[in-house]
């Protein structure tokens, strides 16, 4: 379970490849929604029917390189965030899922070897604050890449919309 | 050169790659997907109102003509809240197009401006020297009310053009081209820079559809250098002030590709991914089912031209659905002008009112299993069309409208063209 006091997230892992992209986090045949909690039970269809099934709150997501690739729908970092999901760690991940994925206060990790070496079903703890990746099936430690300051304050404030009513009150 | 427009609009006198910045912006841009989500978010603001009325464009295109009743709300909740706002450039059906065919179109950007759109494809602005790049619904709600976006200044990739394109080559053979070469994160985090007496030798339409795809190579954004043809396309639809940036002699680029744009030949990328390009002399017998012509990336005059040319006095296969889509209504009007609207309906087309419909599987031909379409779309993920076990080949309006004809991947060439 992710909590938002020590920013920490233990869950088991859903693994997926190279370029996963956000027509298959959420297709578009869905996007007449923008109802988190509707977007969530499509989210991975059209790769992983069963992972709307098998998701428990707190899972974490693993991929390979260019993860969110292809349209700028926030929707799927939406639909990822209200499956459960706490953490998403990739080797690369497209720069607007990047940019989506922080600003609705999605935690995400670029860690390529942590993509690589952590298999599906592995239980897996992140420490946000250090960037530390624990796999505690195998016993493996991956150092995840550290957000610069200025994006951290928007993950602290939860959100970008949140980052600029605070900056605003200042 | 896109350093240089960042540093302008950020009040540096430079930036250098991995700067983090805050950048004033000249247009934000939003659809009937995208809208909604920025209008719920920028509700939570504690400021309410736009930075500037004129510098904010909403645009209903995706699921408009209104789909379905959720569509139908969807495109109610930004049509309202364009009227509440006094947004100036809200296009309602019958003035709207596809939205990056028609910002340009009206002159709403300009060589040397910032654009930020919820839209991956706003890249598409690039060919006319301004830094355009898409984002999502929270970025583009925090740009419409704050005016600035923040931003982690790119390193650059260069192409060197050189050379003319040959008969039936055109942008999108270019794109997908180095789309083959370099990979679907082969630019990510970077910008793509295009360069070369090359240049000069493309249509300010060829380089739209260029930069359009430069998000499908992963990067933040694709920008052409300014020259007469781009001022020409501009003065005579804005009204706006441009600044012509040009990189400089000694710019540092993270890699420089050359490409002689006659050595190009008719080009298509296979399922699943951009990047699975192969030459159409390369593509072997693919039969298909459909054919789309349209969208952001080749919606405009020149694609419709093409596509009526191979097809002038031509028949659509037997058992394909050839569905061509002008991109905004002024070239839907001047496609009717020129009489290309009668040559697809003789040829056994359908002519829709401009929509991104079929592009990402929203409607206007959707896919069924099994089914294959030809498009000139931009994208051919698993199920971007419809079915999940459809597929979607890649390629320019006139390879597009030669498979039509065929029934299989053809180019103009194989009709004696």
């Amino acid at each position: 379970m992710q909590s938002e006091h020590n920013m920490k997230a233990c869950g088991i892992v859903h693994k997926y490849g190279d370029n996963v992209d956000t027509d298959v986090i959420i297709p578009a045949r869905y996007l007449n929604s923008s109802d988190p909690k509707e977007l969530a039970k499509k989210c991975m269809e059209d790769i992983d029917a069963d992972f709307v099934n098998r998701v428990k709150l707190g899972d974490i997501m693993v991929a390979n390189k260019n993860f969110g690739c292809g349209s700028s729908r926030e929707h799927a970092p939406i639909a990822i965030k209200a499956s459960g999901i706490s953490c998403v760690i990739a080797e690369t991940f497209a720069r607007i899922f990047y940019r989506n994925a922080i600003n609705i206060g999605l935690p995400i990790i670029e860690c390529p070897e942590a993509a690589k070496q952590i298999s599906a079903g592995d239980q897996v703890e992140i420490d946000f604050d250090s960037g530390m990746i624990y796999d505690r099936t195998t016993g493996k430690e991956f150092k995840g890449q550290a957000f610069p300051e200025f994006m951290q304050q928007i993950i602290r404030a939860e959100g970008l919309i949140n980052y600029i009513n605070q900056k605003q009150e200042n | 050169m896109t350093q240089k427009i960042l540093a302008a609009h950020a009040g540096l006198e430079s930036v250098e790659a991995g700067q983090l910045i805050e950048a004033d912006l000249d247009m934000v841009l939003a659809n009937d997907i995208t809208g909604p989500v920025a209008i719920h978010e920028v509700a939570k603001l504690n400021k309410k109102t736009v930075f500037d009325k004129d510098k904010v464009a909403l645009v209903p295109d995706h699921f408009a003509p209104n789909k379905d009743i959720k569509s139908a709300e969807h495109c109610k909740c930004v049509r309202e809240y364009a009227k509440e706002h006094g947004i100036t450039n809200y296009f309602e059906v019958g003035q709207m197009g596809i939205e990056h065919a028609l910002l340009p179109e009206k002159g709403l950007v300009v060589a040397g401006d910032t654009c930020i759109g919820a839209d991956s494809h706003t890249c598409t602005y690039g060919a006319l020297g301004a830094f355009s790049t898409g984002v999502g619904s929270t970025d583009m709600g925090a740009g419409m009310i704050t005016g600035k976006a923040w931003f982690k200044v790119p390193s650059a990739i260069r192409f060197i053009l050189t050379g003319k394109l040959g008969k039936w080559v055109s942008g999108k053979d270019v794109i997908l081209h180095i789309i083959g070469m370099i990979g679907v994160d082969g630019a990510l985090y970077r910008s793509m820079e295009f360069a070369g007496d090359g240049v000069a030798n493309l249509t300010m339409d060829d380089r739209f559809t260029i930069a359009n795809m430069a998000i499908e190579a992963g990067a933040k954004n694709g920008i052409f250098p300014v020259d007469e043809k781009t001022i020409e396309y501009i003065k005579e639809r804005s009204t706006k002030p441009y600044h012509v940036f040009c990189a400089d002699e000694d710019a540092v680029y993270d890699e420089t590709y050359t490409i002689d744009l006659s050595s190009l030949k008719p080009t298509v990328a296979f399922p699943h991914l951009p990047e699975n390009t192969k030459t159409v002399e390369e593509a072997g017998d693919i039969k298909i089912d459909q054919v789309v012509i349209g969208s952001c990336t080749n919606g405009r005059i020149s694609d419709i031209r093409a596509a009526a040319k191979v097809l002038e006095g031509r028949k659509v296969a037997d058992g394909v659905r050839a569905i061509v889509i002008p991109a905004t209504q002024a070239i839907y009007l001047q496609a009717m002008e020129e009489g290309l609207l009668k040559t697809f309906i003789e040829a056994g087309c359908i002519v829709s009112t401009p929509t991104c419909g079929p592009c990402l599987g929203g409607h206007m031909g959707i896919l069924a299993a099994g089914e294959r379409a030809v498009s000139t779309t931009n994208r051919n993920f698993v199920g971007r069309m419809g079915h999940t076990e459809s597929e979607v080949y890649l390629a320019s309006p006139a390879v597009a409208a030669a498979s039509a004809v065929t029934g299989k991947i053809s180019e103009p060439s194989e009709l004696g063209l």
